[in-house]
């Protein structure tokens, strides 16, 4: 067992063991407090140029699957752990974390007291931090890390979005996508079965600022033809597509690096085609609206945030992962509805306007990995669609 | 917005406590119940608490409003709701009793008579869970997989449902009694006599095939649901052992490890969705599942919908107060509206996220019970639990062995004097489920059998068993060290040394494992003063429900050997309260309430107070019980750790029970200051030598005694002494290896016993007292000054272990002289030992003569008992003369007025242990205690048996059966029986001896004469209540089978004439007068 380096912009540095590939890496350090689904979060796009941080004790007991990717590809630029699986035990597994990682070039630290680096970066806040597996000095490491620009005002999106547009049509994992949308009381039943067997399809132009492949499972598998275009279509580029509804993906990074997102999404807005955004999608929204957006202190990461849904009062526990969050002072009253909120931070969670089919979310109803409690909101997003064709 | 709000009508809430403890039911209903209480009152409600267990803190007069120690039977509830008008009942704090009671005053008109509303929980979902077959349809009709299976009348119909099932299957006899005419059914050709059997056992002639479970994965979600149809999971469990095993007798660890999150969504998802089938609109509920561990299929098996075992293990696991928060939605409030008290500044909506692991391990008590099966199966077994906290499951596992008490500190399952097996393990063996399992496991990891093949045989994940392959290197590496290149200084060895730490291993097992490499002996203080030499020291870290997302509140803490340390002592003058460890027989749920009293009394007199305990049943370890809580296991290198971080100015170990007590001179030695009687006097009375040395000086007559250290010791001591004689050995509780001993021929084997229970220790011999009553005194002591709190009197004769008697406050047959002379003793006794704090005298009464047995100075099994009956707090007023307060200043000089009779009842397992001995003895085997209380003895002891479950009759009929040294107290007995129309019916001999004094008796077979015989008549329903006198020299073998079989039906069983007697009054009292029901207050109030 070889060991790594882990140094902090603030100078800490902590040592411990090695796993996955030999390197050096440079990124933003977060944390997240799932306690399952380490797999989807490592393949989260939005995640690009981060390094994550899991709190739960154990990491890798279940090993890597074919069906829980949410990309084709880790994304994370690190994995900070305490313990390590020293095994594999799940019916599903075809690989461990460690091999996984290893032939994909990304690095990873175990054995080092990940509460503590929570702490520091609650109190402190997201820090910039570089992991060496090669044996890297600490001074160099921190060299790294100054250097290195960060990712505040940069366009992170252009490294995973498409290069070119393309039909969805993937199957891995569905079959759980299936599984929880015929549970009873889901409010879409009515909408996949006649679709498929009829062919009517709704044609969804899906926005891949770094989309999950949760959201495109959910989205066919509602009843939707999803085409997925690169993050700088333009509007016009996608309306002409006839689009029955338009959805803006979840994405890493800052939304102030997205300029040209937002104008697409502006008149998106104007056009009158139904409009759903998650997360970064929902970020560009607020932006579209002439809201700002504004950093939180260490985000919202993990797969237990409350959020209430303010017309009923009601609670959803989420799945979420943002690190910038709209800021609703600048948003118009007469044009917006706040529908839900933070009940830990009251941070904005969602929107819709009143008269505009547009309402988006900050959190993530297709959770992988995360409860399924805002699941119907893509029966909304259909619904909506149902109810204003193009 | 849309909240439901409180229901404003609601003023007045009944809530019933569980009662007795027994297994499967224990402290942890004083835990939630006590919590759920404290909120609803806090929340401005007047509580009505009923509950017939005077150990519990709920049954404190100051936690409800009005507090009814009664038997929690309709009857009694329906009295109290006619007296207290309650608006609501609350009946899912309480466990299965509460339920049951809910469901039979709804079911009987009760409610809806006295207009009170069931809240938390309504009748449907009560049923809905409860009855099997309705909970299947229920889950079927929902679309919620359970375990496939269907009924069959014939084999054509079984042959097609074992086409689902696959084999093996379990087929049952529907609605047949105790699990008659079921078999396990492996192959085709077994299945036709399997169907036929149960189709002839089943009083609808059906036969029941289901699936086999058994192997598969267990979990547990605890979730909570509101009004508005909020959810939240707050804990996952997994459970080590596979489905097969209870889960009260399985080592289960949270988080769950061994889920994908497609798979844990699939089981969140299947929780709410049961929710909703049951009918449960708020609360807590627990819903189990059975996972294929090859396929992934998952099966609901059951759920509760009100708190449980599981609950409160998920509230001390996550620092999530489930039963405060589900009375809260009883009253119709959100958890968006609740705060979370850890964090301060988020809300009860919300799921807990860990980022340490939690585990938990039985305990249980086989050594008391000879001939009880000790595989573990569906019937829960173990009498206690302990859980651990860690930053890895290695860590928490290791913590949660040393936790336990069975002198192990090591996963191979050695400790300080104990050496691991040597026996190679099998797999075959490995199979079987018993107390040691997870040791043999061990030791078969260790022995290098393939981990795949060992998870095969004993159902275990691999991912725990990898995790024990780790440890194990560790272990090899420590053993492996070698002196060379500076050895123990290096810089490898420290390395080492700080992953076995984090890995949770003992100072006492490293020092082990180094004088096998080193072939020096090294002490556990010794590694510990290398390992700090090192800088290897122990870090606390916090339990805030949010993996360190937000801030801690609440300073409820645990060890750990990570980076940073979150102690943060406050430089208050602090006390550390220790507490009494796993639950366990004759270390119970008494001593918790004592360290909680404790935890109050200090507080309000303005000390920072620390709790430190391992048990999650208990009061104790809620969070806001004492100002800190350390979770950690009760062994000296744990306790001198949390000592050395928060340097309290004392430390309190004679609250706890034996096992603080065990600690006490270790920490005197470490310059730790002891509060209250100091360890010397508590160990002077343990000494038998000393201590008679000590009565002879105060001239306090004691029985003949003598010492052994050998058989041969014995003998010469029982001889001088004369049989009969009792043995017990020294430094244990509960009487454990206590034996009456008749005869010389017996001696041997009970010498053995007692020398295995206690090596080392000198075994004590006593003359026999027979025809003697034992006096049992709790009394305070300042040094200066002893103020008697209550004097008890034992129904039983003497030789019944005090814990398992019945006893009586005042005393009802003692006289005030003999009384006098008690106390008398009791004084010269706590004044010679300098008693600071509590002490405990027994005293026995033969004849004229009052002689001392023994004196415990610290608190005793029945402080709570006389602190309810008296008034007086007794461990309250305790914990303040131990922080330096004397009985004058906090104006307590006189004994206490006693206001009627106050009887407590011994609550005994053996219907959960079949197999079990039946008798009476000096070993204590009952789990928990019940009181009743009224004007007179025979009310008061009616009560009390009604409360401990065997209601007396007031009519009908009776079977007597006496040895011939008891028949003339029999005559007595069914003199009395007949005069109140009671028709007789006893074995040959004693209608003979009956009828010789005139009193008609129809003779009936024994048991061995062939049927009809007394266990028929029995089992028929024939009588209604049993004497049978085992005791004496003449031991009939008649009576083993009659015991079992009145237990097995709930009929009433004397096995002593002091308690036939007692029986009398009670009858007698409950034909002249209806039982009355009055609270404390009531009863306090009037006596003021």
């Amino acid at each position: 067992m070889t060991f790594a380096t882990l140094a902090l912009a603030d100078g800490t540095v902590l040592t411990g063991q090695a796993f996955g590939a030999e390197t050096d890496s440079v990124f933003e350090l977060v944390f997240n407090t799932s306690m399952t689904g380490y797999q989807e979060i490592i393949t989260d796009p939005s995640y690009r140029g981060q390094g994550v941080l899991f709190t739960a004790s154990h990491i890798g007991n279940v090993g890597i699957n074919l069906e829980d990717d949410e990309s084709a590809a880790p994304q994370v630029s690190a994995v900070v752990m305490r313990a390590l699986s020293p095994v594999v035990s799940n019916w599903r597994a075809s690989a461990s974390l460690t091999d996984w990682l290893g032939q994909r070039g990304i690095p990873g630290i175990s054995g080092v007291d990940t509460r503590f680096l929570t702490h520091k970066l609650r109190d402190g806040g997201t820090q910039k931090a570089a992991l060496s597996t090669c044996g890297t000095p600490p001074e160099k490491l921190l060299q790294l890390v100054r250097d290195w620009p960060g990712l505040d005002g940069r366009d992170m999106v252009k490294e995973v979005t498409c290069a070119e547009p393309y039909r969805w049509n993937g199957d891995e994992g569905n079959r759980w996508v299936e599984n929880v949308k015929r549970l009873p009381g889901s409010s879409v039943d009515q909408f996949k079965p006649d679709n498929r067997k009829t062919g009517k399809l709704l044609n969804v132009i899906a926005y891949d600022f770094g989309i999950k492949e949760n959201i495109l499972r959910h989205l066919a598998s509602y009843g939707a033809d999803v085409t997925v275009v690169p993050a700088d279509t333009s509007a016009a580029e996608a309306l002409a597509l006839h689009p029955d509804g338009v959805f803006l993906s979840n994405g890493p990074g800052d939304p102030a690096g997205l300029p040209y997102a937002v104008a697409a999404v502006r008149e998106l807005i104007a056009s009158g085609v139904p409009l759903f955004g998650i997360c970064l999608g929902h970020q560009l929204i607020g932006r579209a609206l002439g809201a700002a957006t504004y950093r939180l202190k260490f985000g919202h990461h993990g797969g237990n945030h409350p959020v209430q849904h303010l017309p009923s009062g009601n609670v959803l526990i989420t799945a979420q992962n943002h690190n910038y969050c709209v800021s609703p002072a600048d948003l118009n009253p007469d044009e917006v509805e706040i529908t839900y909120k933070s009940l830990n931070d009251d941070s904005l969670e969602g929107l819709r306007l009143k008269n505009k089919p547009v309402f988006s979310v900050q959190f993530h109803p297709e959770a992988a990995p995360g409860p399924h409690d805002a699941q119907r909101l893509f029966g909304e997003f259909f619904q909506m669609m149902k109810a204003n064709p193009a | 917005m849309s909240h439901v709000h409180p229901d404003t009508r609601i003023k007045t809430i009944l809530v019933p406590g569980s009662g007795a403890i027994v297994i499967g039911q224990a402290a942890e209903f004083d835990y939630s119940g006590t919590q759920a209480v404290k909120a609803l009152r806090k929340a401005g409600y007047r509580i009505v608490l009923v509950n017939s267990n005077p150990a519990t803190i709920m049954t404190d007069p100051e936690i409800a409003d009005a507090t009814y120690i009664e038997p929690l039977t309709p009857e009694a509830l329906e009295a109290i709701i006619a007296q207290e008008k309650p608006d609501a009942l609350l009946p899912t704090v309480g466990g299965q009793t509460a339920l049951n009671l809910a469901l039979a005053l709804s079911e009987n008109g009760v409610l809806e008579k006295y207009g009170v509303q069931l809240i938390g929980a309504n009748l449907a979902a009560i049923r809905a869970a409860e009855d099997r077959l309705l909970f299947r349809e229920t889950m079927k009709k929902a679309g919620i997989p359970v375990p496939r299976g269907g009924a069959a009348h014939n084999l054509a119909e079984a042959e097609k449902i074992i086409a689902e099932t696959g084999y093996p299957a379990l087929v049952r006899a529907s609605f047949a009694m105790g699990g008659s005419g079921a078999s396990w059914v492996y192959e085709p050709a077994q299945l036709p006599e399997a169907v036929r059997q149960a189709i002839a056992e089943s009083p609808i002639r059906q036969a029941w095939l289901e699936e086999s479970v058994l192997g598969w994965k267990e979990y547990e979600l605890e979730v909570m649901r509101d009004r508005a149809d909020n959810f939240v999971v707050i804990c996952s469990i997994e459970n080590l052992d596979a489905m097969g095993v209870h889960t009260g007798d399985s080592l289960t660890v949270a988080p769950a490890q061994t889920l994908t999150d497609r798979e844990y969504q699939v089981l969140r998802d299947l929780a709410k969705r049961v929710l909703t089938a049951v009918g449960v609109e708020t609360g807590g509920s627990n819903v189990q599942f059975g996972v294929n561990p090859k396929t992934g299929r998952v099966v609901v098996i059951e759920m509760n919908p009100r708190v449980s075992r599981s609950s409160a293990l998920a509230s001390k696991a996550t620092g999530f107060p489930i039963a405060k928060i589900a009375a809260l939605l009883a009253v119709g409030h959100t958890l968006d509206e609740i705060a979370n008290d850890i964090t301060g500044q988020t809300q009860a909506a919300f799921e807990p996220s860990l980022d340490y692991v939690v585990v938990k391990i039985p305990r249980w008590a086989f050594e008391k019970f000879p001939g009880v099966d000790a595989t573990l199966g569906p019937q829960m077994k173990s009498v206690g639990e302990v859980m651990a906290l860690g930053r890895t499951f290695p860590e928490a596992l290791n913590k949660a062995i040393q936790s336990l008490e069975i002198g192990v500190d090591a996963l191979d399952g050695s400790g300080p004097s104990l050496q691991p097996l040597s026996a190679p393990e099998t797999l075959a063996a490995l199979k079987v489920p018993t107390a040691d399992r997870l040791f043999r496991i061990y030791r078969a990891v260790r022995q290098g059998l393939p981990l795949e093949e060992i998870s095969a045989a004993c159902g275990y994940d691999l991912w725990f068993l990898a995790q024990m392959k780790e440890m194990q290197n560790v272990e090899r590496r420590m053993q492996n060290v070698t002196n060379d290149e500076g050895g123990m200084q290096n810089r490898e060895f420290k390395n080492l040394l700080r992953v076995a730490k984090q890995m949770g291993f003992a100072d006492s097992q490293i020092a082990r494992l180094l004088n096998s490499s080193f072939h020096i002996h090294h002490s556990a203080l010794e590694v510990r003063a290398l390992r700090r030499s090192l800088g290897i020291l122990p870090t606390f870290q916090r339990v805030d429900t949010c993996a360190a997302e937000f801030e801690a509140q609440t300073p409820y803490l645990y060890s750990a050997y990570e980076q940073a340390d979150e102690a943060r002592p406050t430089d208050r003058q602090k006390i550390l309260i220790l507490g009494g460890g796993p639950n366990r027989i004759g270390q119970g749920i008494e001593f918790d309430y004592c360290c909680c009293q404790a935890a109050f009394a200090l507080s309000k007199m303005g000390y920072e107070t620390i709790m430190y305990n391992c048990n999650p049943e208990t009061v104790s370890t809620d969070y806001d019980t004492a100002d800190r809580l350390y979770f950690e296991p009760l062994t000296l290198e744990h306790v001198l750790n949390v000592i050395e971080t928060e340097k309290p100015i004392g430390v309190i170990v004679q609250f706890g029970g034996q096992t603080p007590l065990n600690l006490a001179e270790k920490l005197q030695a470490a310059g730790v200051p002891i509060l209250g009687t100091s360890p010397s006097a508590i160990a002077l009375a343990e000494d038998r030598e000393q201590f008679s040395a000590l009565l002879s000086q105060l001239e306090i007559p004691q029985p003949e005694n003598g010492i052994a250290r050998s058989l041969e010791e014995a003998r010469a001591a029982a001889v001088r002494i004369g049989y009969p004689v009792l043995i017990r050995p020294s430094f244990v509780l509960g009487g454990r290896a206590m034996a009456l001993v008749q005869s010389e021929s017996q001696l041997a084997g009970f010498i053995q016993q007692a020398m295995e229970a206690a090596p080392g220790q000198p075994i004590l011999i006593d003359r026999f007292m027979e025809d003697a009553f034992e006096i049992d005194v709790d009394a305070l002591c300042d040094s200066q000054r002893v103020v008697i709190g209550a004097i008890m009197q034992h129904i039983e004769e003497a030789g019944v272990h005090s814990g398992d008697a019945a006893c009586v406050l005042p005393p009802y047959k003692v006289s005030a002289y003999h009384q006098m002379i008690v106390r008398e003793y009791t004084e010269r006794l706590g004044l010679a030992l300098g008693v600071r704090g509590l002490m405990n005298v027994q005293f026995a009464l033969q004849g004229e003569a009052v002689v001392v047995l023994e004196v415990n100075p610290r608190a005793s099994r029945t402080v709570p008992f006389a602190s309810k009956a008296t008034g007086l707090n007794l461990a309250y007023l305790a914990a303040q003369i131990m922080a330096g307060k004397t009985l004058a200043e906090l104006g307590v000089t006189e004994e206490p007025r006693v206001d009627g009779f106050f009887v407590k009842e011994a609550v005994l397992p053996f219907k959960k242990l079949a197999g079990s001995s039946t008798v009476l003895g000096p070993e204590m085997r009952s789990t928990g205690e019940v009181m009743g209380h009224a004007s007179n003895f025979g009310h008061a002891f009616a009560k009390s048996q009604i409360a401990a479950g065997w209601g007396l009759p007031e009519s009908g009929a009776a079977l007597i059966s006496v040895n011939d040294y008891d028949k003339s107290g029999g005559l007595r007995f069914a003199r009395e029986l007949q005069r109140m129309g009671f028709k007789l019916f006893a074995t040959r001999g004693t209608t003979e001896f009956l009828s010789k004094v005139g009193i008609p008796a129809e003779a009936v077979n024994k048991f061995v004469e062939g049927s009809p015989h007394t266990v028929d008549l029995i089992r028929n329903g024939t009588v209604q209540l049993v004497l049978n006198t085992p005791f004496g020299p003449n031991a009939q073998a008649d009576g083993a089978e009659i015991r079992a079989a009145a237990i097995a039906m709930d009929i009433p069983l004397l096995t002593t004439l002091s308690a036939a007697e007692a029986a009398i009054a009670a009858i007698r009292a409950l034909r002249q007068k209806e039982l009355k029901y009055r609270s404390l207050q009531s009863l306090f109030r009037n006596a003021e």
